[in-house]
C-alpha cells in the first residue's frame, strides 16, 4: 500500500509536540487535547472500519471499557494509574476480541455488524448505569492527586504531550499494518471477502485481529479521558456520542488512510468550536453540524479530505502538464 | 492405480428441491489439463465451489492426494494448493492490478516486497505487465479475466480451478489466452477448467468431463466426447444426435 513514510509521521508529530512551547493558552491546549483524543479514538475505528471495511457503530464499547477499567482499578482496588491505564487498554482489546468472535463467527456483515456493535455498546451502557462497581448512576470520580506517578499533572502541557505520544504510536502502528501482509489481507477482506478466501486468507481471523487492535487503540482514548477529566459515568463511557466521534473523524478525514482520523478530528473539532462561537452553547447544535458535514463529505468527497487532496494534486499535475504541453506545442 | 491429485466421490448438492449436483464422481490426474463442460445450469460452478470449500456437499466426499478435504474452509483448501477463480470476476476493485495479484502472492510470502515482486512477475506472464499501476476496476472484461488467473496463479497453486476464464472474450482475446493457459500447465500446474469455448477445450484439454443436469454423462478424450450422442443431446435436445447423423448421412 502506498502511504506516508515513517519520517513524515515523525515530522507531523514533531510539529504537534512544539505547540505547548509556543502557547500556554489553556483554551488552545484543551481544544487540541480533545481533538487529538478523538483522533486516537478515530484511528482505532479506522483500523477496523477504514482498512477492514467493517463499520462499527459501537466503538463506545471499547472506549468505555478502557475508561471504566482505568477508573475502577484505581478507585476500587488502589492500582497505580499508569498500570490501570495499561490494563484498561488490555480490557478494551479483550472486549473487542469477544464481540468480534461473536459477530464474525456468526458471519455478520455490513449493516448487521454495525447494528450489533451498537447494541453491545448500549447493553454495556445500561449495565454500567446500574452496576455498583461502575458507580451506577453517579459515575466514578478520580481522587485528585496531581503527581506524575498518578497520571495527573499540574498543567495541561504534559497531558498534551501524552496524547500526542499516543496518537504518534497509533499512526506508526497503522502505518506498519499498511505495510504488512496482515494489512494487505485486511484490505483484501474489505474489498472482497470471497476472493480473499480463495487465495488462502483466513478472513474471520483477520477481522478478529483487526477488531482487537482497533479496540485497544480506542480503549487507550477512554483511559486517557478518565485521567484528563477525572470523571466517568455510563453516558460518557458507553454513550453513542463517542461511537459517532470515532467514525466521524476518519470518514471526514479519509478512511483507510494513516492521517485521515487526525485530519478529520482537527476539522470536525474546529467546526464544532466555530459553531459554539457563532451560536453559543445551544444544546445539540454541534450534532446538527456534524450531521451536515457528514452529508456533505459523503456526497462530495467520499474519500474524505485526504481523498480530496489527492484528487486536487492529480488535477493540478494534469493541468500543469497540459499547460506545459501547450506552451511547448 | 496411484491416488489421483483430486478425487470427487459420489457428491450430491441439493438447494431446497433442486438437485444441482447429482452423484458426481471424478478423478483429476496430476500434470494435465482437465476440462469440465456442459450446458448452463449443469452444476459445474457448484462442483467447483464444493471442491474449493465454498459450499459443503449434501453428500459425498472430496479427496486431495488421498486426504479427505470435504467441508474444509476455503482458505485451508487454498493453502493446500487448490486455488479457484470466479466465473463472475471478483477483483479487489479498490486496489491496483499489482496489489490484487500481490494478495495472491502473500499466501506463501510474508514480506510485502517479496509479494509485490512475485506479483509483477506473474503479471507479465499473463500479459498484465503494462497495467500494474492501474486500478483493477478500470480493466476491460478480458483484463479482469486475466487478473483472476494472475491472482490465483500468484498463490502458487498445485491445482488451479479456472471457471470460464474465456467467457465473454472475443476470438482474438481467446487466441492470446490459450497459450497463457498452456504455459501455466507446462510450468507444472494441474488445471481443471470449466469452459464453453469449445475451440479452446479441444486445443487445451487432455481429458473432458461432461456435466448435464448435475450428472456426469460422458468423459474421455475431447474428440471422443464431442462425438458422443449423449453429449450432443445434452446441448441440442433429445433426438438431436439422431437427426444430425441422419442429416449427415443423407448428404454423404
Amino acid at each position: 500500500m502506498r502511504g506516508p513514510s515513517i519520517a513524515y509521521i515523525v515530522l507531523v508529530i514533531a510539529v504537534l509536540a512544539t505547540v505547548p512551547l509556543l502557547t500556554a493558552s489553556n483554551v488552545v491546549l484543551n481544544f487540541l487535547i480533545v481533538a487529538l483524543l478523538i483522533a486516537l479514538v478515530g484511528q482505532g475505528w479506522n483500523v477496523l472500519g477504514g482498512y477492514g471495511g467493517q463499520y462499527s457503530f459501537g466503538h463506545a464499547a471499547f472506549f468505555g471499557t478502557g475508561a471504566y477499567v482505568t477508573a475502577i482499578l484505581q478507585m476500587r482496588y488502589g492500582v497505580n494509574a499508569w498500570i490501570a491505564f495499561a490494563l484498561g487498554i488490555a480490557g478494551g482489546a479483550l472486549v473487542g476480541a469477544a464481540i468480534g468472535a461473536l459477530t464474525f463467527r456468526s458471519g455478520l456483515k455490513g449493516s448487521y455488524f454495525a447494528l450489533v456493535t451498537l447494541a453491545f455498546a448500549e447493553v454495556l451502557r445500561i449495565l454500567a448505569s446500574v452496576a455498583p462497581i461502575s458507580g451506577a448512576g453517579v459515575g466514578i470520580l478520580i481522587t485528585l492527586d496531581l503527581r506524575p506517578q498518578a497520571f495527573q499533572f499540574q498543567s495541561r502541557a504534559p497531558f498534551y504531550w501524552i496524547v500526542v505520544a499516543l496518537v504518534a504510536v497509533s499512526l506508526v502502528v497503522v502505518r506498519l499494518i499498511e505495510r504488512s501482509r496482515f494489512g494487505a489481507w485486511l484490505v483484501a477482506v474489505r474489498e472482497n471477502e470471497d476472493a480473499a478466501k480463495a487465495v488462502g486468507v483466513d478472513t474471520a481471523r483477520i477481522k478478529l485481529a483487526a477488531m482487537t487492535i482497533s479496540a485497544a487503540i480506542t480503549a487507550a482514548g477512554g483511559g486517557f479521558y478518565v485521567q484528563y477529566f477525572l470523571f466517568v459515568d455510563s453516558g460518557i463511557a458507553y454513550g453513542p456520542w463517542i461511537s459517532v466521534e470515532a467514525l466521524l473523524a476518519p470518514i471526514v478525514g479519509g478512511i483507510g488512510t494513516v492521517f485521515g482520523p487526525l485530519l478529520g478530528a482537527l476539522v470536525v473539532k474546529t467546526l464544532g468550536e466555530l459553531t459554539k462561537l457563532i451560536a453559543g452553547d445551544a444544546p445539540g447544535l454541534d450534532l446538527v453540524i456534524y450531521g451536515g458535514v457528514l452529508v456533505l463529505i459523503v456526497a462530495f468527497a467520499p474519500h474524505g479530505i485526504a481523498g480530496l487532496l489527492a484528487d486536487l494534486r492529480v488535477r493540478f499535475a494534469r493541468l500543469r502538464s497540459s499547460v506545459l504541453e501547450r506552451a511547448h506545442g | 492405480m496411484a491416488e489421483p491429485l483430486l478425487r470427487v466421490e459420489r457428491v450430491f448438492k441439493r438447494f431446497g428441491g433442486l438437485l444441482a449436483v447429482d452423484d458426481v464422481s471424478l478423478a483429476v490426474e496430476a500434470g494435465r489439463i482437465t476440462a469440465l463442460i456442459g450446458p448452463n445450469g449443469a452444476g459445474k460452478t457448484t462442483l467447483f465451489s464444493i471442491i474449493s470449500g465454498f459450499l459443503p456437499p449434501s453428500e459425498g466426499r472430496v479427496f486431495h492426494r488421498g486426504a479427505d478435504i470435504t467441508g474444509m474452509p476455503p482458505h485451508l483448501v487454498a493453502r493446500r494448493g487448490i486455488v479457484r477463480t470466479f466465473q463472475i470476476v471478483q477483483p479487489f476493485a479498490g486496489l491496483t492490478v499489482h496489489e490484487n495479484i500481490a494478495i495472491g502472492a502473500h499466501l506463501s510470502r510474508r514480506s510485502r516486497a517479496d509479494a509485490l515482486d512475485a506479483a509483477a512477475e506473474v503479471a507479465s506472464t499473463v500479459g498484465l505487465g503494462d497495467v500494474l499501476g492501474r486500478p483493477a476496476a478500470s480493466l476491460t472484461v478480458a483484463g479482469r479475466k486475466r487478473l483472476e488467473v494472475a491472482r490465483a496463479l500468484a498463490a502458487g497453486p498445485e491445482l488451479l480451478l479456472l471457471d470460464e476464464v474465456l467467457a465473454g472474450l472475443n476470438p482474438a482475446e481467446v487466441a492470446t489466452m490459450v497459450p497463457i493457459i498452456r504455459g501455466i500447465a507446462d510450468s507444472g500446474v494441474t488445471i481443471v477448467m470449466i469452459e464453453h469455448v469449445m475451440q479452446a477445450v479441444m486445443s487445451l484439454a487432455e481429458y473432458v468431463f461432461v456435466l448435464a443436469e448435475g450428472r456426469i454423462i460422458a468423459e474421455g478424450a475431447p474428440q471422443v466426447v464431442v462425438d458422443d450422442p449423449r453429449v450432443v443431446e445434452a446441448y441440442l435436445g433429445h433426438g438431436a444426435a439422431a437427426r444430425l447423423s441422419a442429416a449427415g448421412g443423407a448428404h454423404v
